[in-house]
């Protein structure tokens, strides 16, 4: 009668203490490394603004709230509800990290800078010339069917370079490349100034890209 | 005989404000276009394949009747003319436009509970959908009404693709960004929300009638 009485009051207490919170700190819209207009004329400030204060923020808003409902389900030992929200979670998740990358990803036109050292010797040995990357990259690009991110990314086994086109949101690390390039090729990246015309924003952005950047991923890659 | 850019069952600003003209324009005469031309160009050495028309190509997407060179380009092409001439059809001026009745409200009743309910479940697909898609109403095999989304090009036709519910549509809405997208940025709930007004309700009258015989009109 003790044991029960003790065993009874041992589980109230452990209802009552608070539930474990999500391992995961909540995640934050990093802020972008230059104005909305600094892109311009090859990104207009309006997108820019929208990409990152609506499109951006809402990925990550979503990705916390399904974090949250997955610290949730733990807590309850909920596995199916769980396994519900990994769709979410792989969305939104993997939106944040593709354009927490992008925004790095480029530069305002005048602090361009053609790529050097390594990057360029690698992209030279691979496709010839960077005209001739940009170009097969474009064509793989511009073909993505629907929502999708063009990506530059590193192969660490062969040490190559590797163009592919990923759909959706889904990262790039889910085929064990790093990504050092990505672009967007959502509509919401560049329809209210190209509208249709996919190849023009390809064509454009390409004044931005900040190789400096990708050449710092790319030395990251390789430690 | 190659396929053809239907034209829209009306001007491009009819639709005002619901959809804009400009994305009217644009959505029909390149979007939709470019979907004929490419399944026209995709179909030049496949003369068999072109024979069996339209809906017939929709419906082999997924099965070795389409041969693999081109089993992409037709999916996503096939799937845009197909997609996007049943659009036009099922909106119309917003002046005309005044709620399911008869035959088709009843079978909505039926599965959904009210039309309210159908439409929540509706915005729920087509908000849902992530990145570029359709949210599609129609009847199964069984004869009864449900609702799906499908990625990019694809339609409830392409039964044999894994994930795909087969029904025959009678209402459809595109929701990738290009549909909205210079009217709404980024507030796709809020071009759903508009859209009802453009719904065409004869339309998906004359489509629902046909589907419970298993005929998918063009």
């Amino acid at each position: 009668m003790l044991a029960r009485g003790l065993l009874a009051s041992a589980r109230e207490n452990f209802n009552a203490l608070p539930r474990m919170s999500r391992l995961l700190s909540t995640v934050k819209l990093p802020d972008l490394p230059y104005d909305y207009g600094a892109l311009e004329p090859y990104i207009s400030g309006q997108i820019m603004e929208l990409h990152h204060s609506k499109h951006h923020a809402a990925y990550v808003a979503n990705l916390n709230k399904a974090l949250e409902q997955q610290a949730e389900a733990e807590a309850k030992g909920d596995v199916s509800k769980i396994i519900t929200l990994q769709g979410a979670i792989k969305f939104n998740g993997g939106g944040h990290i593709n354009h927490d990358i992008f925004w790095t990803n480029l530069v305002p036109p005048k602090d361009f800078e053609p790529p050097t050292g390594e990057l360029e010797a690698l992209i030279k040995a691979q496709w010839k010339s960077l005209d001739n990357f940009i170009s097969t990259f474009n064509a793989q690009t511009a073909a993505v069917q629907g929502s999708g991110w063009g990506w530059l990314g590193y192969n660490k086994g062969t040490g190559r370079l590797e163009i592919i086109a990923m759909p959706n949101q889904d990262p790039l690390s889910i085929t064990g490349l790093v990504p050092l390039l990505g672009v967007d090729v959502w509509e919401h990246a560049y329809y209210l100034q190209y509208k249709n015309v996919r190849p023009d924003y390809l064509k454009a952005i390409w004044n931005v890209v900040n190789w400096k950047n990708v050449a710092d991923r790319l030395a990251a890659a390789k430690k | 005989m190659a396929f053809e850019l239907p034209a829209l069952p009306y001007d491009y600003g009819t639709l005002e404000p619901h959809v804009d003209s400009q994305t009217m324009l644009i959505h029909h005469t390149k979007h939709h276009q470019a979907y004929v031309n490419n399944l026209n160009a995709a179909l030049d050495k496949f003369p068999e394949l072109k024979d069996l028309g339209l809906i017939d190509i929709n419906k082999v997407v997924g099965t070795d009747k389409v041969p693999g060179d081109v089993a992409t380009t037709i999916r996503n092409n096939g799937g845009g003319h197909y997609n996007h001439t049943f659009f036009w059809k099922v909106m119309t001026n917003p002046s005309n436009t005044n709620g399911p009745s008869g035959a088709v409200k009843e079978a909505i009743e039926a599965a959904f509970g009210s039309v309210d309910e159908m439409k929540a479940k509706f915005n729920a697909a087509a908000a849902g959908r992530f990145g570029s898609g359709w949210a599609w109403l129609g009847v199964k095999e069984d004869g009864s009404l449900a609702i799906t989304s499908t990625p990019n090009q694809d339609n409830p036709l392409m039964a044999s693709l894994p994930d795909t519910t087969s029904m025959v549509p009678i209402l459809g809405l595109d929701v990738w960004e290009h549909a909205y997208y210079l009217k709404y940025q980024n507030r796709r709930p809020e071009y759903i929300a508009a859209w009802w007004n453009v719904v065409n309700w004869e339309q998906v009258a004359v489509n629902f009638d046909a589907a419970k015989t298993g005929t998918v009109l063009l």
